[in-house]
C-alpha cells in the first residue's frame, strides 16, 4: 500500500438533469483492497463506470497515475473489469474467453497459451478449458470471467457485485478466493457492493457512499467503530441512535441520564447522534441497570437472540446470548467505551429506531421509506412512542 | 371437438395447397389439357431446362435477388445496431417509421418509386433510367424493413455488457462488434437475410412498375406469358419455384428451432446451477 495510483477530481456526474455523482474526490493506493459500499442507487456503480472508461465525468478529473484521462477510451486504460452478470462471451469456450484480450494484444501463440493456463490454475479451473460458457455453474463462471481480466496483467482490477448472483455459501468461499488473489497478483482491486458484511471482511479501505456523495472513508475498523453519521452506522451493522446532548468532553446526555463516553473534540452542550452497537449492550437485574425497560419481542437468530426491549417508548435491538422472555423487565448498563458520538447530519433521526422493527433486517434497499419520516421523530417517539413505518 | 379441430386443419391445409398441388401434378402431365392426367412425364422439366428465354430470365431474377438479400443484410443490421442504440423515444418512432413500408400496400411502393426515378432521370437528364440499377435499389427498399426486424430481437436479447466486456478487453469499438456482437445477432442476420431473398425473388409488383426493357426478372416476364395460353413448360418452373421457397423456409424454421432449442437448454442448465450451487 504505497503510491497513489487513481484519483477522482471533483468528479459529478448527471444523467439529465439528475445528479448521480456529486463532488466526488477520492484516491486509490497501489495494491490496495478498496471497496465502494452503499445501496442501490448511491453512485458506486456510475464511479467504478468513470474509472472503467464506460462514462464520461461530466465535471472533474479522474487521474491515472497523475496523467489526466477523461478522454482515454476503455480499450485503452490499464484497468479490467468483471462484471455484474459475468458478460462471458457465449460463442467462446473458456481457454479461449480467457485468451480473447490477449490475442487482441497479438501476444504469441505460445505466450498466449502459458498465460491462460497459469491463470486457469488460479482460478482453480484446470481442466475446463474445452468446456462451453454455458455449461458451468455461476461459481465456475464467476472464475472465469475474474481469470479474462487478471490474464491481461491489469494495474486495476474493477468488480462490479461481482458476487450479487451466487448464494451465501459460494459467496463466502469466493470472498476468500477473491482476498487471496488479490494478495498473489499484488495489485489494486476496486470493488462495489451494497453487502456491508463483505467489505468489511475483504477490504483494506471501505468507501460508503449514498446520495451520489462519499458519507466516510476509511478502514473497515473506522467505519464500525466510528462511524461520522446515522447513515454510516445503520448502514454498517445494526445501530441505536438516539438524540443526546453532550455536555462536556467525555459526558453525554440522553435518555435524562449523564454517561461517560471516550468521544471528545464537541462543542459545550452540542446537540448530538449517540450509537449504541446491540452487540454492546450488557443485560443485566434492574436494580443494577443505568436504563429499565420491557422486552416486546424475541428473534432467534443462531448465534444470538435478537431481543427488542422498550425503554420509554424508544425501543432498542439488543443481541444477546442470553434468552430474556417476552414482558420480562430488564435492566442494561452501558460501559463508556459501548458508547460512540456522532456529530447530527441531515441523516440524523432517520435511522437507529427499532420502533418499527420487523424480524427481517432492514437492507436500507429502500431509503426512500426512510425519508418520508420526520426528520425529528426519533427525539419525538423517546417520549412520544410513535410507531413509524 | 377435437376431431373436429382435426378435420379442421386439414381442411384448411387442403385449400391452401390445392393450387399448389394441381400444378405439381399438371407439371408432370404428358397432356395439354390441364383437367385430364393423360402420363407421367418429364418433358415439361426437359423443356424448361432447354428454353433459351426462361433460364437467363431466372438467372437475372436470382442475381437481383442475391445482391439485394445482400446489401439489404448488411445495411439493415448495420440500421438495427444505429437504432438499437438510440434514446427508447427515437427508437420506438424509428421502428414505427420502418415498419410502416411494411403495411404499404406494395403497388403504393411500386408507382412511389418509378415516380422517383423518372423525376432522378429528368433532373439528370438521362433517358431511360429503368433498368438493373433501379430494379436493384426498389428491392433493397422493400428488403431493409425485414432484416432490421429480425436482426432488432437479437439485439435486445443480447447481454449489453457483452460488448462492454469486449472493449475492455482492449477491442476498438469496430473490433469488439466483429468478434462478439456478431455471433450474438448472427441468427437474425441469416433469417433476415433469407427473409429478403425469397421476397425479392418472387417479387412482382414494385418489379413490375421500376423494370426496364433490358433486364426483365421472372415473374415479370411470366406476367407476360399469362396473356397467352401457358405452356406447360411454365407449371414445371413454377414447381420449381415453390419447392426452393419452401426449401428455403423450412431450412429458416429449422433454424429457429434450433435457435430456440439452444435458448431453452441455456436456460435449463442455469436453472439447475442455481439450484446446485
Amino acid at each position: 500500500m504505497s503510491k497513489e495510483l487513481i484519483r477522482l477530481v471533483n468528479c459529478q456526474m448527471a444523467f439529465d438533469d439528475e445528479i448521480v455523482l456529486d463532488d466526488i474526490n477520492l484516491y486509490f493506493n497501489d495494491k490496495e483492497f478498496l471497496t465502494l459500499l452503499g445501496p442501490s442507487g448511491c453512485g458506486k456503480t456510475t464511479t467504478l463506470r468513470i474509472i472503467g472508461g464506460f462514462l464520461k465525468p461530466t465535471n472533474g478529473d479522474v487521474l491515472f497515475d497523475g496523467e489526466r484521462i477523461n478522454d482515454v477510451p476503455p480499450h485503452k486504460r490499464k484497468v479490467n473489469t468483471v462484471f455484474q452478470k459475468y458478460a462471458l462471451f457465449p460463442h467462446l469456450d473458456v481457454y479461449e474467453n480467457v485468451a480473447f484480450g490477449l490475442r487482441i494484444a497479438k501476444l504469441s501463440e505460445d505466450e498466449i497459451d502459458e498465460r491462460v493456463t497459469d491463470m486457469l490454475e488460479i482460478v482453480s479451473l484446470k481442466g475446463f478449458e474445452n468446456r462451453k460458457v454455458s455449461q458451468l455453474s455461476g461459481g465456475q463462471q464467476q472464475r472465469v470471467a475474474i481469470a479474462r481480466a487478471l490474464v491481461n496483467r491489469p494495474k486495476v482490477l474493477l468488480l462490479d457485485e461481482p458476487l450479487g448472483a451466487l448464494d451465501l455459501r459460494l459467496r463466502k468461499d469466493m470472498q476468500n478466493e477473491l482476498k487471496r488473489i488479490q494478495q498473489a497478483m499484488g495489485i489494486t482491486f476496486i470493488y462495489v457492493t451494497h453487502d456491508q458484511e463483505e467489505a468489511l471482511s475483504m477490504s483494506d479501505t471501505v468507501v460508503v457512499m449514498d446520495k451520489g456523495r462519499i458519507q466516510q472513508i476509511g478502514t473497515p475498523e473506522d467505519i464500525y467503530n466510528e462511524p461520522k453519521n446515522a447513515f454510516v452506522a445503520d448502514f454498517i451493522g445494526e445501530s441505536n441512535i438516539l438524540d443526546g446532548v453532550m455536555l462536556e468532553d467525555r459526558l453525554v446526555k440522553f435518555f435524562g441520564r449523564k454517561f461517560k463516553c471516550v468521544d471528545a473534540g464537541f462543542e459545550k452542550n452540542e446537540p448530538v447522534d449517540v450509537v449504541i452497537r446491540p452487540e454492546d449492550i450488557d443485560i443485566v437485574p434492574p436494580d443494577d441497570g443505568h436504563l429499565c425497560g420491557t422486552v416486546t419481542s424475541v428473534t432467534f437468530k443462531g448465534v444470538h437472540y435478537d431481543t427488542i426491549v422498550d425503554f420509554k417508548g424508544f425501543k432498542w435491538l439488543i443481541q444477546t446470548t442470553d434468552f430474556h422472555e417476552v414482558g420480562s423487565y430488564i435492566g442494561i448498563r452501558l460501559e463508556p467505551e459501548d458508547i460512540h458520538i456522532m456529530h447530527k447530519s441531515e441523516y440524523s433521526g432517520m435511522f437507529g429506531d427499532y420502533s418499527s422493527y420487523s424480524a427481517e433486517y432492514d437492507e436500507m434497499d429502500d431509503p426512500e421509506l426512510y425519508l418520508e419520516g420526520e426528520p425529528d421523530e426519533a427525539e419525538d417517539s423517546a417520549e412520544g412512542g410513535e410507531d413509524e413505518e | 371437438m377435437k376431431r373436429f379441430n382435426k378435420i379442421f386443419t386439414v381442411v384448411v391445409l387442403f385449400f391452401l395447397y390445392i393450387p399448389m398441388i394441381v400444378l405439381a401434378v399438371a407439371s408432370f402431365n404428358s397432356g395439354m389439357d390441364i383437367a385430364v392426367f393423360k402420363g407421367f412425364t418429364f418433358d415439361n422439366y426437359s423443356e424448361l431446362f432447354r428454353d433459351s428465354v426462361l433460364l437467363p430470365l431466372l438467372l437475372n431474377s436470382v442475381i437481383v435477388a442475391v445482391l439485394s438479400s445482400f446489401i439489404a443484410t448488411v445495411l439493415g443490421s448495420a440500421a438495427a445496431i444505429g437504432i438499437h442504440s438510440m434514446g427508447p423515444r427515437l427508437r420506438r418512432f424509428t421502428m414505427g417509421v420502418t415498419n410502416i413500408p411494411l403495411t404499404n400496400p406494395e403497388i403504393v411502393t411500386g408507382v412511389s418509386l418509378a415516380l422517383l426515378f423518372a423525376f432522378v432521370g429528368t433532373m439528370m437528364k438521362i433517358n431511360n433510367i429503368l433498368g438493373f440499377m433501379t430494379l436493384l435499389i426498389a428491392h433493397i427498399t422493400f428488403n431493409l424493413p425485414y432484416v432490421i426486424l429480425s436482426v432488432m430481437p437479437k439485439l435486445q436479447q443480447m447481454d449489453p455488457h457483452l460488448e462492454e466486456a469486449a472493449m475492455d478487453l482492449g477491442c476498438t469499438p469496430v473490433q469488439a462488434f466483429f468478434k462478439v456482437v456478431i455471433h450474438e445477432i448472427t441468427p437474425g442476420i441469416v433469417s433476415g437475410a433469407l427473409m429478403a431473398f425469397t421476397m425479392s425473388l418472387d417479387d412482382f409488383v414494385i418489379s413490375y412498375f421500376v423494370y426496364g426493357p433490358k433486364f426483365v426478372t421472372l415473374p415479370v416476364e411470366i406476367y407476360n406469358y399469362t396473356k397467352k395460353p401457358l405452356q406447360p413448360k411454365i407449371y414445371a418452373l413454377f414447381t420449381l419455384l415453390f419447392a426452393a421457397i419452401l426449401l428455403v423456409m423450412v431450412l429458416m424454421n429449422l433454424l429457429q428451432v434450433r435457435d430456440m432449442k439452444r435458448n431453452r437448454e441455456n436456460r435449463r442448465a442455469f436453472r439447475r446451477k442455481q439450484v446446485n450451487v
